[in-house]
């Protein structure tokens, strides 16, 4: 975020609900402002989630939830909680979104909530959302933070999803469970690769969209 | 050659700056410079012109990598007739192996130079010879019957992610050559472990002799180390394992080159085999008594003679760029990789090719120990002041 130093504006006048300002808030985070490539924040659970598509899209759905109730909910109160507590306060209200997430996978998706395991349960400890929160939240109105949640949750997303696309593909000829590499591949000799499986791979592509991201956006390139 | 000079030269201003194919000058540059002597000359100042430059390095290699080849074609034919107790001439031996080997090694280069030759053309830089090393190390450390497409996929994957995206030779921070068998190692494990170390095509009216048994001494040695084979055989290479790998005397010739001509370190080769014996000793010092066919109880030397050790120290953890640069560093970093390639091998035997792993682990932490030498060697300086 830009330090704006144009004088206030009039309070009185309502800003739009989507203005350009508002806008920017939601797409910096998908592309600019990336959490896992650009901010390096959460790359623990994006290594754990992408061995197959659809977990990873769950994952993505839990995180954009969780990122953007919690930032709703610290703007609202933001002015009443002091701020030698605020970090407790954060907390609380992450682990229960995280937990309604937890208890609404257990109730109507069991095998998906058995392969994400820990992970859901993890998204408290998930350095996207206290850093939003910290960042943004705390000094936003309920809005803005609002959008922004969102913005975050889908920036991770789309990294998880890419990789996990990659890693389902190479890793087990399939995606989203359908078989994608046809019979005829595997006669002819080929294999699957089985270090897709395994989470280093999933290192090496999140480094390879980062340069990938970097080689076509020269905003990110930081020339020292 | 005046021949190829005259096309080099009547082509040349197409690729010179305003010419038509500017931007791929710098394919051009290597074609000719593969072909003649490059004739820069110094234009400012007085600057010493070695004739020991990056070309002549890696040619160095190249000769001193032609003994384990030349042995590694033969043996890949002996080992074959061997399975089907056929008695072949030495130069039938030879030729099938010659046959079997070339394609992997077309394939390495051709695969690892295209991906060079393209990242030579977008980034603008000269293509270096850093590649004609690499290309000839990936063929000799994979079984023969790897397939080739899978040749190709670690070529690329080690040129592109262990070179290029460090910015090309001399920028990677690991053995580009390691990282490709490490790639296939965990990408493609049924390929790279068990019964695949010997050619087995059929031949005609022969079937596969009863005594054949697919398992490599490094196997053997994980159940009973008794099972291996003798010392000579493992030392002139009589076995089966990795194209380039099994004959230590071959090896150890090209080591002679290497050292003779300053190219490869002495201290890492010798500190790399000491650190071996010694763990190897102090393992047989606890090894557990009551169980006399425990891998803890294998002779020290043994080490030395199995599996890819030697390859390993002489050509791998030689690499200039990704092996400790301080002289005291050199030691640490070769005891060390040494000491942790019998500690894989004995004690785990899901990754039975230990040096493999401990010399990657090793050219991780090179900086480290230059840097603790470094910072030790100041410190005394201080003292003394």
């Amino acid at each position: 975020m830009s330090v704006e130093t144009t004088p206030a504006p009039d309070i009185r006048k309502k800003e739009a609900l989507f203005s350009k300002k508002n806008i920017r808030t939601l797409r910096d985070p998908l592309d600019d402002n990336n959490p896992i490539t650009v901010q390096v924040l959460g790359i623990c659970s994006a290594l754990a989630v992408t061995v197959q598509v659809k977990p990873a899209i769950i994952m993505a759905l839990g995180v954009i939830f969780v990122t953007a109730f919690s930032n709703l909910i610290i703007a609202l109160i933001r002015d009443s909680i002091p701020s030698r507590i605020r970090m407790i306060v954060q907390l609380i209200v992450v682990a229960l979104l995280v937990t309604i997430v937890d208890q609404l996978l257990k109730a109507y998706m069991f095998d998906v909530s058995k392969k994400l395991s820990v992970f859901v349960g993890l998204i408290i400890t998930n350095c996207i959302v206290m850093g939003r929160l910290e960042a943004f939240a705390m000094s936003q109105k309920p809005w803005p933070a609002f959008l922004d949640g969102i913005g975050n949750g889908l920036g991770y997303g789309i990294i998880l999803v890419v990789v996990a696309v990659f890693r389902e593909i190479f890793g087990s000829g399939a995606l989203l469970g359908y078989k994608i590499v046809p019979q005829w591949a595997y006669d002819m000799g080929y294999v699957n690769n089985g270090l897709m499986v395994l989470p280093p791979a999933a290192l090496f592509l999140i480094g390879v969209y980062i340069w990938w991201q970097r080689s076509r956006n020269k905003k990110l390139v930081n020339v020292s | 050659m005046k021949f190829l000079q005259n096309i080099v030269d009547s082509v040349r201003p197409h690729f010179e700056k305003g010419g038509r194919f500017e931007k791929l000058h710098p394919a051009f540059q290597a074609l000719e410079t593969f072909l003649f002597v490059p004739g820069h000359t110094t234009a400012h100042g007085v600057h010493v012109r070695d004739a020991m430059d990056l070309k002549r390095t890696m040619m160095t290699v190249i000769i001193a990598l032609i003994p384990p080849m030349l042995f590694g074609m033969w043996n890949v034919g002996y080992q074959h007739h061997l399975a089907y107790g056929m008695e072949a001439s030495l130069m039938d031996n030879f030729w099938f192996g010659f046959l079997k080997v070339l394609p992997i090694i077309i394939v390495s280069y051709a695969a690892g130079l295209g991906v060079e030759f393209v990242f030579s053309v977008l980034r603008g830089h000269p293509v270096s010879e850093g590649y004609l090393v690499t290309g000839l190390l990936i063929p000799l450390t994979l079984p023969v019957t790897v397939p080739l497409w899978m040749v190709a996929l670690a070529a690329i994957f080690c040129t592109l992610l262990g070179k290029e995206i460090f910015g090309g030779t001399g920028m990677n921070f690991m053995n580009p050559a390691l990282l490709a068998r490490v790639f296939l190692f965990f990408a493609f494990p049924a390929y790279m472990s068990g019964d695949i170390w010997t050619d087995l095509s059929p031949e005609a009216g022969r079937s596969i002799a009863d005594a054949f048994s697919g398992a490599t001494n490094l196997v053997a040695f994980d159940a009973n180390y008794h099972n291996m084979q003798s010392a000579s055989d493992m030392f002139w290479g009589f076995e089966q394992g990795s194209i380039g790998e099994t004959s230590v005397a071959a090896c150890l010739i090209g080591a002679l080159i290497l050292i003779a001509t300053g190219v490869g370190s002495w201290q890492v080769i010798v500190s790399c085999f000491l650190g071996a014996l010694a763990m190897g000793l102090l393992l047989n010092g606890v090894a557990p008594a009551d169980l006399p066919n425990h891998s803890m109880h294998t002779p020290a030397y043994y080490h030395w003679l199995t599996g890819g050790f030697a390859f390993g120290a002489v050509y791998m953890a030689t690499d200039p760029v990704s092996a400790a640069q301080t002289e005291r560093g050199k030691w640490i970093y070769g005891l060390l990789i040494g000491a942790f390639s019998v500690v894989l091998r004995v004690f785990n035997p899901a990754y039975p090719e230990g040096v493999m792993l401990s010399i990657l682990l090793m050219n991780v932490f090179a900086p480290l120990i230059d840097h603790f030498v470094v910072e030790q060697h100041i410190k005394k300086r201080l003292k003394r002041a």
